[in-house]
């Protein structure tokens, strides 16, 4: 990715939406960075980690979303441009610094990537972050392509320094994920160290201030209207005698423009890139002397409802179809089926169903599964036998360990959010006489478990702390945090003790255990479960993924002389190398990574490495 | 405009094929927009890319029967992409299965392949299939399965980039210790079709 750096005005390149949103950043000057991964915005961070030190800007992952952006607005009301990135769930936890930093504004420009997920790809809502930009008064762009994603955050930087305030880009996993053809602009130099001037009458948040800032954030934004009715990326795709008017946003709008082109159909669109504060004029001269309007938007009628609301005044006679007639969905994300048929229904448009239809089979689902020599299946295993036939509930976090929801484990009974496991674990314990655990990684522990632990302690919640610590931020593609010891732009750092920040928060019961141990990890739960109060266990091994924690083989057998054909390892244990054929029991060589764990699982000692 | 989709498991290497693909349409001079899977459907899940590339694309995102070539790198992701497929697309298989958890812990059942493509010889002329792991084996590395596949998909001559080309972006995509495999790898895929 270091071509990323280069100052090749005119170059083209093939770019994930993510590398363009750097390469943006890049174009833009930028002299601060800072996220905590999520996808679909993981690639950013992932590919600021390797670029950073060679532009010369300071890059970090935070612990969390908030946190990061606290850091990049202080950055930014220093004098660096900066930039901070999340999925649309992180905002939620970003919200709180985010809502009254809108009333601060910013000084030198200010972009939040705030990346949605419609159709839950690797999430847990579809929330349409949209509706942020309103909520906050928040300048908005929705780009449609990593070409354009790169341009509008260059053009976000500026236009946050014009307006004095931070500058959200709503993205979206097929803007994110999706790859094309970027050109490169010129390469600015970093942003250079800044020097924050006090202003405590504008940046200190007391209800003073507040009641001042406020009108000033209305100003503000009420002089990014004008900005967004003359936004270069509001475009027409203009068409003779239009039998339909479009209006699109996002990737919706590649849809329709695609079915107007390569169909030849006989509509006019209006794209909209800029959508908050929403080009009022604009759009009502699109749609003055329209007879009808689409609105192709994905997931909630965020334009369609102020397009109705205009309507009323400057065409009232139109018709206008979306959501709210049935012609599209507020659900999962639209692709290019979605919009043909939707214009079937309101122009002359023969979609005809090409598609090969062969005899129908029940094929086996195949959901993502943990890998082969995990260390959550140990633990997850060893949690199962401490507890025999007791019964608990499982209050689980958002990680690789989440797939513990699967068969045989089913170890996943409730989850909101980051974080959630540690409160909804207390909230079980206080309020019903069921044994309780928590599950969260480490990642997640130092996102948002903190706190709930220290709540926890506090009002003497009664369940089992479990920190599974793989060395990293596994699920997003193995991000440091911080407890690995390393930062983001891949210099030493303090590694953290997960087992001193519990004994601070004045937890009794700390145990630290390899789960690749499988005898001892169950010995430790067995006292863990008996112990009053919150009891702290720390499996800890690193992922098999990474450096720190790969194993090379041999790869295990089974010995079918031995093996009594119990299934223990298939039906309790379930590593996905091991394979079930009726009643016999063999393992997947090319999968199995000789971890030991199913060796230890059998009762019979029929498991062991591949001899010569 | 040409439109690819390649389906089969995390771990097969398929967005490197796809990026072979991207990278050799894009020095021919056309336009490339393609989808990628990241995150954690990746974890041993379904893997599906698309790749559209043309005079000029307008999405990344490939219709019902609007395929021109299906890839798939395991039997039955080929067949649960094939509504991608008309009677006019080609669909190439590699017929390696992997077998995913659901049906090796006894829950679920695999399908008989023979089953799965003779359905599928029924429904279009174009099918290819292949053992593209044992290609793969005999250039010299499993892992350059992927590449195999790609040089089936050259070989069909529906993509608007020669062999040559194709061969030329396999090149850059690839470690330069591992090129000589790779090239191989493409030559045995090459031949199948």
């Amino acid at each position: 990715m270091k071509e990323l750096l280069h100052d090749e005005p005119g170059k083209k390149i093939l770019l994930l939406g993510n590398e363009a949103i750097v390469r943006g950043a890049l174009e833009a000057g930028i002299g601060h960075g800072s996220t905590y991964p999520g996808t679909p915005s993981s690639e950013i961070g992932n590919t600021f980690e390797k670029v950073a030190k060679d532009y010369g800007m300071y890059f970090e992952y935070s612990a969390n979303e908030k946190v990061a952006l606290e850091v990049g607005a202080a950055a930014a009301v220093s004098g660096v441009r900066s930039m901070v990135w999340m999925k649309h769930v992180g905002v939620n936890v970003a919200a709180d610094a985010l809502m009254t930093l809108m009333y601060c504004g910013t000084r030198a420009g200010l972009v939040l990537v705030a990346a949605g997920d419609p159709s839950v790809h690797s999430s847990q809502n579809e929330q349409d972050n949209r509706y942020y930009s309103q909520l906050g008064n928040i300048p908005m762009l929705e780009p449609t392509t990593p070409q354009e994603a790169k341009e509008m955050v260059k053009y976000a930087f500026d236009l946050s320094e014009k307006l004095e305030l931070p500058v959200l880009i709503r993205t979206t996993t097929r803007v994110n994920h999706a790859r094309g053809i970027v050109t490169f602009g010129e390469l600015k130099p970093p942003a250079e160290k800044g020097h924050f001037e006090k202003d405590p009458g504008r940046f200190v948040a007391v209800p003073s201030t507040a009641l001042n800032n406020h009108p000033r954030l209305l100003k503000h934004i009420k002089e990014a209207e004008p900005i967004s009715e003359e936004s270069p990326f509001n475009v027409e795709y203009d068409c003779e005698e239009p039998e339909l008017h479009i209006v699109a946003s996002g990737a919706g709008f590649n849809y329709a423009l695609e079915a107007k082109e390569v169909h030849g159909l006989p509509v006019k669109i209006l794209k909209l890139g800029m959508t908050n504060p929403f080009p009022k004029d604009k759009v009502s001269e699109f749609i003055r002397d329209a007879e009808r309007v689409l609105v192709v938007e994905e997931l909630e009628p965020f334009l369609e409802d102020k397009i109705t609301q205009i309507a009323k005044d400057i065409n009232p006679g139109v018709e206008i179809y979306g959501k709210h007639t049935g012609h599209f969905s507020r659900l999962y994300e639209y692709n290019p089926d979605i919009v043909l048929e939707a214009l079937s229904k309101l122009i002359d448009l023969d979609v005809k169903d090409e598609s090969l239809k062969p005899k129908e089979f029940s094929l086996p689902t195949r959901p993502p599964s943990l890998c082969p020599g995990c260390p959550h299946r140990a633990t997850y295993y060893a949690v199962k036998r401490a507890l025999g036939k007791k019964e608990a509930v499982f209050s689980t976090d958002i990680g690789c360990y989440t797939l513990g929801i699967q068969d045989p484990m089913n170890m996943a009974d409730f989850l909101l959010c980051m974080g959630s496991s540690v409160g909804a674990a207390g909230g079980f314990s206080k309020n019903t006489d069921q044994k309780v655990f928590a599950f969260l990684g480490d990642s997640t522990f130092f996102h948002s478990g903190l706190p709930a632990l220290v709540s926890g302690v506090y009002n003497q919640h009664d369940f089992v702390y479990v920190i599974m610590d793989n060395r990293t931020t596994a699920m997003t593609g193995h991000q440091p945090h911080p407890g690995t010891g390393i930062t983001g732009m891949g210099d030493p750092a303090p590694m953290l003790s997960i087992e001193n920040l519990a004994r601070g928060a004045g937890v009794e019961f700390v145990e630290t255990v390899d789960p690749f141990d499988i005898e001892k990890t169950t010995e430790v739960f067995r006292k863990a479960i008996e112990h009053p109060g919150i009891a702290v266990v720390i499996p800890k091994h690193a992922c098999v993924l990474i450096e720190e924690g790969k194993i090379k083989g041999p790869a295990y057998v089974v010995d079918q002389d031995v093996c009594k054909q119990c299934h223990v390892c298939t039906d309790k244990f379930g590593c996905t190398a091991l394979v079930r054929d009726g009643d016999v029991v063999t393992i997947n060589a090319t999968l199995c990574i000789g971890c030991d764990q199913c060796a230890q699982v059998c009762p019979f000692d029929a498991i062991g490495p591949e001899v010569e | 405009m040409t439109n690819i989709v390649i389906v089969g498991v995390g771990g097969q290497g398929i967005l490197i094929s796809s990026q072979v693909i991207g990278r050799a349409a894009m020095a021919k001079g056309l336009d490339v927009f393609m989808s990628e899977v990241h995150g954690m459907a990746q974890r041993g899940g379904v893997v599906v890319t698309t790749v559209k590339l043309g005079e000029k694309v307008y999405s990344p995102l490939i219709g019902d029967g609007d395929a021109d070539i299906i890839l798939g790198f395991e039997p039955i992701e080929t067949y649960r992409a094939i509504r991608k497929a008309s009677k006019d697309t080609w669909v190439i298989t590699n017929t390696a299965p992997i077998v995913p958890f659901t049906v090796s812990t006894g829950k679920q059942s695999y399908p008989d392949i023979d089953d799965i493509f003779k359905s599928l010889e029924e429904v279009t002329d174009k099918f290819v299939k292949m053992d593209a792991r044992k290609l793969a084996m005999e250039a010299g590395a499993a892992i350059t399965q992927n590449i195999v596949m790609v040089g089936a998909l050259t070989a069909t001559g529906v993509l608007p980039m020669s062999k040559e080309e194709m061969l030329e972006a396999v090149r850059q995509s690839v470690p330069e210790r591992f090129m000589e495999i790779n090239e191989k790898a493409f030559l045995k895929g090459f031949e199948q079709i």
